[in-house]
């Protein structure tokens, strides 16, 4: 028999991006055992991926120094694929098999876009708006492609100056919220004075660009690869001829990971007390996970988990002030780019649902709840497990399926499910 | 900033030079690669999400299939197959 590689740590952290790593280091610093693994090839998440030590934004570079100068573990490529017992999690580790033994927990697994179907929202170039960045940020080669970005939420601005700075012509960045809404938000920053110095220096770098709010898209079309893009505007439609769409309708916390730990969701969002420990007594959560308030929530949440988790929490209570803001912050956030109605009513019947199973909105619109529209359809079966229709879903018929996360947490190889080495695991 | 470093990869057999980093996805796009599978009903699909989440850019890695090319980095010599599921 042979016997998988064992890990063991007190504090076990998943999810390297800022709320992660400020959690490890944090945890660390308080001279606990700290493991942070992360499913991604390089740590900082998406905000800073593909950032070094050498070059990014400074709180960025600062941050990764730090994790690279604590006296913590960290493994890249490695994904959670079920959990054996409360203490014990297997994972896929480059394709193999290990086993982590942890003291406890803290999730800090993130956020996803929220992808909503359009007739020919599946062509190739048809990408998310975070999407596309991460891709530019993995060295997609963006010059002289011309980029309409569309969706929701001041990540459009960001994914905006990500392309510019590529040397992309930005064609036109479609917010949906309307006009009002988003001047109300810009006029709310004073509050934030971090945030209204982001905001302007995204405004700027994406001057140039023309900016609609009450615009959203309405069709992609191509063969078999993106052409165009029909955009409405108030009342009037647009077709503008582009190589690329950035699309994405804002952040939805990434929570599969926590329906596995059997943590409490409340309002879609992992439920944490003061010192962000879940309902599990084990188990802390930080960042976009709890609730989607960007890099200073995460950042501040994460510190408190961390020290929290290492049984420091007094070291915890001068920072409550800081999260309290941006926890505030993150409400404003939330109202400002509300989703419309009209957003509600872009896919046809024959539109694809689910892009994994190609399951037509005709086949699961009369369906009662998303259990009943797997069963039916093999919608949310696919590759991805629900995690793009299953948000969809959420928007479009109110379907909330807490319920059906199940191991393998993510695809792995099925010798690492039937590895006989753990007795725990076949409790 | 460190000057680019340039590694070579083989999609499909034919050889490619990437920037040392770089993600499977965006070397595949990057080489004009514009679309490297096919879903259940036919059509064809490239990367969506770009960040590991929506698996549309699964592609085979050194005979490995269902590879997130979005999650991968290039590596020298490494063998990239389109079109495998």
């Amino acid at each position: 028999m042979s016997i998988e590689p064992t890990l063991s740590t007190d504090i076990l952290v998943i999810g390297a991006g800022p709320a992660g790593i400020a959690a490890a280091v944090s945890a660390a610093e308080c001279g606990r055992r700290v493991l942070l693994i992360d499913d991604n090839p390089q740590a900082g998440g998406q905000i800073w991926r593909g950032t070094n030590i050498d070059q990014g934004p400074v709180s960025a570079r600062g941050w990764l120094q730090r994790l690279e100068s604590s006296n913590l573990q960290h493994i890249n490529g490695c994904r959670a694929i079920f959990l054996a017992d409360s203490n014990l999690l297997i994972a896929d580790l480059h394709g193999q098999r290990c086993a982590i033994r942890f003291e406890h927990a803290i999730l800090t697994s993130g956020a996803r876009e929220l992808y909503l179907p359009f007739p020919g929202w599946t062509l190739p170039g048809v990408t998310g708006a975070g999407g596309l960045q991460a891709l530019i940020k993995s060295g997609l080669d963006v010059s002289g492609k011309r980029i309409v970005i569309a969706g929701s939420g001041p990540l459009l601005l960001a994914v905006a100056a990500t392309a510019r700075r590529a040397s992309a012509h930005v064609l036109c960045i479609a917010e949906q919220t309307r006009a009002k809404a988003r001047r109300n938000f810009a006029f709310g920053l004073w509050r934030h004075p971090g945030k209204l110095t982001q905001a302007i220096r995204l405004r700027a770098q994406s001057i140039g660009a023309p900016y609609s709010a009450d615009a959203w898209i309405t069709q992609a079309e191509g063969d078999d690869r993106l052409a165009a893009v029909w955009l409405k505007h108030g009342t009037r439609h647009r077709r503008i001829e582009c190589d690329l769409l950035a699309c994405g309708f804002g952040l939805v916390p990434n929570l599969d990971l926590a329906q596995m730990f059997g943590c409490t969701i409340t309002g879609g969002a992992i439920a944490v007390d003061k010192s962000q420990r879940s309902s599990r007594q084990n188990v802390f959560a930080a960042g976009e996970s709890t609730g989607i308030g960007g890099i200073d929530k995460a950042l501040i949440e994460g510190r408190i988990a961390g020290f929290a988790a290492a049984g420091s929490a007094d070291k915890a209570a001068v920072l409550l002030a800081v999260r309290a803001r941006t926890q505030a912050f993150a409400k404003t956030l939330a109202k400002a780019f509300a989703l419309r109605d009209e957003l509600r009513t872009l896919a046809t019947p024959e539109t694809f649902f689910c892009r994994c199973e190609d399951v037509p909105l005709s086949a699961v619109r009369a369906m009662p709840n998303m259990r009943q529209a797997k069963l039916a359809s093999r919608c949310g079966m696919g590759a991805c497990q629900g995690r793009i229709c299953g948000s969809a879903a959420e928007f479009l018929f109110g379907w909330r399926d807490t319920a059906s996360t199940r191991p393998p947490f993510t695809a792995t190889a099925l010798s690492n499910l039937i590895s006989p080495s753990i007795e725990a695991s076949q409790k | 900033m460190s000057p680019l470093e340039y590694i070579e990869i083989f999609v499909d057999e034919s050889a490619h030079r990437v920037i040392r980093g770089n993600t499977v996805a965006a070397a595949l796009l990057n080489a004009g690669v514009i679309h490297w599978r096919r879903s259940v009903s036919g059509q064809p699909r490239a990367a969506l999400c770009g960040m590991g989440v929506c698996f549309e850019c699964r592609v085979s890695i050194d005979g490995q299939p269902h590879q997130r090319a979005c999650q991968i980095v290039c590596t020298p010599g490494m063998r990239v197959t389109t079109h495998v599921d």
